[in-house]
């Protein structure tokens, strides 16, 4: 058996409740199972999810084929975006250039398809053999009437945040210049992915209490929508590791200003949405946010304690990407009566595992870009019942005898708003209680 | 919701759309992953290997074990060598496997890092061995990654004594588990001592246990790897995958290799039932007679359901020229056979079965093509089944076609890891999958006066 040591290097990473922030927002360690991707990763998780933008990889084929339809996020029209375009890059063109290549690749989709919008992402390679496809992308706009934007995304060129921002680069070179903004009543929602169509939850809440929205980022959105982005009057920000950026961006040069806020359990969903109300300073708005949100909880209640009993002191793990989900998690948890026991993020920032290690109590263990060697000492060591996680967080889990929920792609059900209040104490329950965990442990 | 794929086929060259392959690296993870207590290292950017862990953990519903040098941009403009010194002395401090097997990504290579000094220089412990293999990914595919890193591991590893261990190598293509663990019931029914490489069974299908396993039961063992050259022959599985493995082990240990068809179908079972009879004088068991029997009835039993109906194969070139054999067996018309790996060899593989049963003028084969091109090809001329990975979901969906899962990756789907697809027994799978498929859909949209309990 290997020993479940820490990397002496990985020490600072990882902290306790109390209020101290833990080391973060660095380079992985090399040798490391590392559950973190890349910079091309982060660009395009933001990115893929813009239903009529044609996505090109600019790269060898693995980085196309490995993302092909792998977001999980809803649209309600074009499902372009669920195809894979890649220039799949070979050793001819790695000698002489693939600047050509993309060139032709760009010219192929235009002569068939009539595109408004393309995204380029540059791969680890491209930057290191001399391809400019920033010109490449100039040209096309020069000689099409399209959108090209190339998404400055090399592998190495930092963590996964570091493609957040990029992709961010690359909405703002699409929506900027924009025409004198309107301050057309309505809000941008930014870092929601649609996934299990939870945009479309919180559209219909918004809907209730009257604010429009103007557009997404990037969930369900498309060049039109995107476009409109400037005219909004407040940006709001859920998923804050990928989308600050961006918001901070669009305060600066459109004067929309933004805040944080986030639809993961009860508690944060209402005051988000009074938030909403209160930023945008209407008082009809503030008061159909109190009353619709008062009626939301009031109709919760009678399920919330239905479950409680089963979920009751349960201790729960959470490891996600980025820091704002796993306050809401800790927040939902709190709220059903467990525990949080582990709170780990591959994307955290300093801000955000303060905040963290502040709604926890001091013996919950705090990690940065956990390792499974690291969760499964911690898991067995905190004795935690249930794991929330990512796609290689879930046969871990399993493997460990845990129960587990996907809060990530591949999240089975909305787990945003109240009706994602619902489906998530459903599924840890379901997982929680399963025959199969007596199975476990035995012989024939 | 492909309804981007328009009728018309137009001119690609430079465009790749819904490839239907991946990288070297992942190939090469893979091949790693059936060396017993062997770490995987990947030699690149941290994206590269948490995109292999993800899908093959899709695929396997189980966690994959492997690290990467996480390069920063410090060690794309100096080298990767520091990364891959820490890497590897971390990963022998904290995992703590017999073996690191590095292979090489497109930025490693690009940059030119020459792994075969780095390892040299390395301070490996004692007892533990560090092996790499060239993997660039914009060469080949998975197919070729997973090919290379069996060569570097024969490599570095493999030796003759001079005398023979009287055992029979064993080379296969890359194979689900439950495959591998088929091919091992046949060779130990037959009583033939025998090396499997690699042996990923027990590994990606690891049982649930107590505890979690860095490093599971299975997986071809370090000695065993090492006595490949003191194997009587190798036989290798696999006439597009396994030369490449088979000619290293030659030059190297003089091991002479023979190689057959994937034994996907009747005639390729057969052909490696009886190749491993020749080799070792050992006779079929009548167990596997009886199977091969089973397996003839079933065809004849449901033959009027298949006979005839056209279909296309989508996939890695092994495994589909297998299945292709497999469904002119029962009659069926492969009308389109495409893989996305590269190679002129794959068509003319193909055209040779074609003209075995006399399609030649109704079927084609297309090498480094992609699913876009299949979609096009479906949409002018339809087929009654589709066989391929789970990408083959949207076109099945888009036309309304019978789909049967089969070859890597199935992300969408539990279990199908367990089953196995060569062999008789696997052989029986694919004519009740496939069957099942067309009566499914028969039953799904016929008139209610057509719709039978008896079929």
């Amino acid at each position: 058996m290997p020993h479940t040591d820490i990397l002496t290097e990985r020490k600072n990473f990882i902290g306790q409740g109390g209020g101290k922030t833990v080391c973060c927002d660095r380079d992985s360690v090399s040798g490391a199972v590392s559950q973190r991707a890349c910079v091309y990763c982060g660009a395009r998780v933001v990115l893929n999810p813009i239903t009529d933008a044609y996505h090109i990889i600019h790269g060898p084929i693995g980085c196309s084929s490995y993302t092909w339809d792998i977001r999980g996020s809803l649209s309600s029209d074009d499902e372009l975006y669920r195809n894979s375009f890649s220039t799949d890059l070979s050793e001819q063109d790695i000698v002489f250039g693939g600047a050509e290549k993309l060139t032709r690749a760009i010219d192929e989709v235009v002569a068939k398809h009539h595109p408004r919008l393309i995204f380029v992402y540059a791969t680890c390679i491209v930057g290191v053999i001399g391809d400019d496809v920033e010109a490449v992308c100039r040209q096309a706009e020069q000689k099409y009437p399209l959108r090209c934007i190339p998404v400055k995304s090399p592998g190495f060129s930092g963590n996964k945040s570091y493609g957040y921002r990029m992709a961010c680069e690359a909405l703002m070179a699409l929506i900027r210049p924009a025409p004198r903004p309107a301050g057309r009543l309505g809000v941008n929602l930014l870092g929601d992915f649609n996934l299990a169509g939870e945009i479309w939850i919180i559209r219909h809440y918004l809907e209730i209490i009257g604010i429009p929205i103007i557009s997404t980022f990037t969930g369900d959105a498309n060049y039109d929508t995107l476009m409109q982005s400037p005219q909004a009057r407040l940006n709001l920000v859920q998923c804050a590791g990928s989308m600050t950026y961006l918001a901070g961006q669009m305060e600066e040069e459109f004067g929309i200003p933004f805040i944080k806020i986030s639809f993961f359990g009860r508690e944060d969903t209402s005051a988000s949405l009074i938030r909403i109300a209160q930023a945008l300073g209407d008082s009809g708005l503030i008061a159909r946010a109190r009353a619709f949100t008062q009626e939301q909880e009031a109709r919760l209640l009678p399920f919330e304690q239905a479950w409680r009993e089963g979920l009751a002191h349960k201790k729960a793990a959470i490891y996600v990407g980025g820091g704002f989900k796993a306050i809401s998690l800790i927040r939902q948890f709190n709220a059903m009566g467990m525990e949080t026991v582990i709170v780990g993020t591959q994307t955290g920032k300093a801000e955000d595992y303060e905040l963290i290690s502040q709604l926890v109590g001091p013996d919950t263990v705090i990690l940065d870009d956990a390792n499974p060697a690291e969760l499964e000492r911690f898991l067995k060591e905190k004795g935690a019942d249930l794991l929330v996680g990512g796609v290689k967080e879930r046969p871990l889990a399993y493997k460990l005898g845990l129960a587990f929920c996907d809060h990530n792609h591949e999240r089975r059900h909305a787990l945003a708003g109240y009706e994602g209040v619902r489906n998530f104490t459903r599924e840890i329950n379901l997982s929680l209680n399963s025959p199969v965990w007596s199975y476990m442990g035995g012989s024939i | 919701m492909l309804d981007a794929t328009p009728k018309t086929q137009f001119k690609r060259e430079a465009l790749r759309i819904n490839s239907c392959k991946t990288c070297q690296p992942v190939g090469a993870l893979y091949a790693a992953l059936g060396v017993h207590r062997c770490m995987p290292y990947s030699h690149g950017s941290q994206g590269c290997v948490a995109y292999h862990r993800t899908v093959l953990t899709r695929h396997y519903k189980d966690p994959m074990m492997a690290v990467s040098s996480s390069f920063t941009e410090g060690a794309s403009v100096f080298g990767g060598k520091s990364n891959l010194t820490t890497g590897v002395k971390n990963v022998f401090d904290i995992y703590q496997p017999d073996i690191i097997a590095v292979h090489t990504t497109c930025l490693s290579e690009v940059i030119g890092d020459d792994l075969k000094a780095f390892i040299q220089d390395l301070d490996i412990p004692e007892g533990k061995y560090v092996v790499h293999s060239n993997t660039p990914s914009f060469k080949g595919s998975h197919i070729n990654g997973y090919a290379a890193m069996m060569g570097g591991f024969i490599n570095y590893l493999s030796q003759t004594t001079g005398q023979t261990n009287g055992k029979l190598a064993v080379f296969p293509a890359w194979s689900e588990p439950s495959d591998l663990r088929l091919l091992k019931s046949y060779l130990e029914q037959m009583g033939i001592a025998y090396t499997l490489f690699p042996d990923q069974s027990g590994v990606v299908d690891a049982p649930m246990t107590d505890h979690f396993e860095y490093f599971p039961k299975g997986g071809t063992t370090i000695e065993e790897i090492q006595g490949l050259g003191d194997c009587t022959h190798v036989l290798g599985l696999g006439e597009w995958t396994v030369p490449e493995p088979c000619a290293v082990l030659e030059k190297k240990c003089g091991t002479k290799s023979i190689l057959l068809p994937y034994p996907i179908g009747i005639q390729n079972t057969d052909r490696l039932l009886m190749t491993l009879t020749d080799l070792t004088g050992k006779p079929v068991p009548y167990a596997i007679e009886e199977e091969r029997g089973q397996l003839i009835d079933l065809i004849l039993d449901q033959h009027i359901w298949t006979s005839q109906k056209s279909c296309a194969i989508f996939g890695d070139p092994d495994f589909i020229l297998g299945v292709t054999s497999l469904v002119l067996e029962m009659g069926m018309l492969p009308k389109y056979v495409l893989t996305g790996t590269p190679g002129h060899a794959f068509p003319k593989m193909c055209q040779a079965l074609f003209e075995a049963y006399g399609v030649e003028d109704q079927c084609q084969a297309f090498e480094f093509d992609d699913l876009f091109d299949l979609h096009q090809f479906i949409k002018n001329d339809p087929v009654d089944v589709l066989i391929g990975t789970n990408y083959g979901k949207q076109i099945a969906r888009a036309e309304s076609i019978p789909f049967v899962r089969a070859g890597w990756p199935v992300l969408d789907r539990y279990g199908h890891y367990l089953w196995p697809n060569i062999g008789y027994r696997g052989a029986m799978r694919f004519v009740e999958r496939i069957s099942g498929a067309i009566m499914d859909h028969v039953d799904a949209v016929c008139p209610d006066e057509d719709f039978d309990v008896v079929m």
